[in-house]
């Protein structure tokens, strides 16, 4: 598990990064990076997304 | 590369420290990691006249898209209070625009830019920061300086590579929507007009800033709290959608997003040693506004010029460059704390309060509460018990 971002939703502002207490989230300049092996599916990416972007998924 | 100092991240704060930086003789070079400065905004581009002045900037007519002259204030139901004075004046900004003229004026005071450039770690000097590794177009480099400033925005990593703690927490963190519009009608254009109401924007507002020839940004901030259940999008979407005397004619021509740190500032450090952080990055946003540049522009130039003090005097620990968080803390920084106070108690209010407050507040009250005056509220409350309660809490708080 780890969250994963929408590319069709997400307009890459980057307030997810603010937000992940792992530091797992990277803003590149038109996309979202997320590190799985960082990422502890605590969803608060998810919950903060303005765009509904953000979610954890299984098996990734 | 060498350079007396690197500021990372060319927005408003990043331009503005790197030209005082270069107009007191240090050598700086700005990193900004985009194709482009000014773009994509997470901004409505509202700033006042007096934060506007503040920064030393001059009337242009390129970048100043709606002289302002008041806010008009909407309850739930519709009901709406003029500000209307000398503190209320400001300009709705093209930053696209702005921000290019603020990293010019770094570059005539002799800073250097360098675009698609991120810095992905940090270099060490004996025990302070001294410098970092740049990526830039496919390829990394080291670049030396006596002080790195991070004005890399609210996800700031130089923060959190030096150990700064710049996690947001979601009750101080808005999570924010807006669409650029053309065609929007029926409101005076020359102010910016804000709603409050708990199923318009809980615990946030909704706004509708002018830029002129019909075309003004048109946005909504709520707490990440607030926003798992319904996306600031949605609620934006559907008050456009129930306000056709406003939108009916309006179509979007942009669409931004993006996180607002609404705590006030870092509350532990935001210097260490070779290592300043300033704007964003440190939070440095008006609790109850959301905006960011007056006060970024301001700490900006602090910033620099302690930095520059700093190199001057060949001392670059986090006890000398403290005096710039002393200097911030003293001023905007106290300005914040009773902002953010007034925002909890804001937070609070219910749709029937917002109608109270509307029937009963003039527009200079709501001014003087701004300016955090708010011994006046305790006699208008005495009627209303419930607010009452709320409004001791606040002023003892």
């Amino acid at each position: 598990m780890a969250a994963v971002c929408d590319r069709e939703r997400c307009i890459h502002c980057g307030g997810c990064v603010g937000v992940c207490p792992k530091d797992a989230i990277t803003l590149r300049e038109t996309r979202i990076e997320v590190d799985s092996k960082r990422c502890i599916n605590c969803g608060l990416c998810a919950k903060f997304c303005p765009v509904g972007a953000m979610r954890i998924e299984d098996g990734v | 590369m060498e350079y007396d100092v690197v500021v990372v991240g060319a927005g408003p704060a990043g331009c503005m420290t790197a030209k005082t930086c270069a107009e007191r003789g240090l050598s700086v070079l700005l990193l900004e990691k985009d194709a482009e400065i000014g773009a994509p905004k997470r901004c409505a581009e509202g700033i006042s006249m007096r934060g506007f002045e503040r920064a030393g900037l001059e009337y242009n007519r390129r970048y100043i898209a709606q002289e302002i002259d008041g806010a008009v204030l909407w309850s739930p139901s519709g009901k709406s209070v003029v500000m209307q004075s000398e503190e209320s004046r400001g300009y709705v900004l093209e930053r696209k625009v702005f921000e290019k003229y603020l990293a010019r004026d770094a570059i005539m005071a002799g800073a250097k830019v360098m675009m698609k450039a991120s810095a992905v770690g940090l270099l060490k000097r004996d025990g302070e920061v001294g410098g970092v590794v740049v990526e830039s177009m496919g390829e990394q480099e080291e670049v030396k300086a006596k002080i790195v400033i991070g004005a890399d925005g609210v996800e700031s990593k130089i923060g959190r590579m030096a150990g700064i703690k710049t996690l947001n927490v979601l009750k101080d963190y808005i999570s924010g929507f807006q669409y650029e519009m053309a065609g929007v009608s029926n409101l005076d254009m020359r102010k910016i007009h804000l709603w409050f109401g708990n199923n318009i924007a809980p615990k946030g507002y909704l706004w509708v800033f002018p830029k002129g020839d019909e075309i003004s940004n048109v946005g909504i901030g709520i707490p990440g709290t607030e926003n798992e259940k319904k996306r600031a999008r949605e609620y934006l979407d559907e008050f456009i959608s129930e306000h056709p005397e406003f939108f009916a004619n309006a179509s979007p021509i942009e669409v931004n997003s993006g996180g607002v740190p609404v705590s006030g500032y870092i509350k532990e450090s935001f210097v260490s040693d070779g290592l300043m952080l300033v704007g964003d990055a440190a939070q440095m946003v008006n609790p109850i506004h959301g905006g960011g540049m007056s006060t970024n522009l301001y700490a900006a130039q602090i910033c620099g010029r302690v930095a520059a003090e700093a190199i001057g005097e060949g001392d670059t620990s986090k006890e000398r460059l403290m005096q710039y968080e002393r200097e911030w803390r003293e001023t905007d920084g106290k300005r914040m704390e009773k902002l953010l106070k007034l925002r909890y108690f804001l937070e609070n209010l219910s749709d029937e309060d917002f109608e109270y407050f509307a029937d009963v507040l003039s527009g200079e009250d709501i001014n003087n509460m701004q300016k955090g005056k708010t011994k006046f509220l305790l006699k208008m409350l005495v009627k209303k018990p419930k607010l009452l309660l709320y409004a001791k809490r606040f002023l003892s708080g």
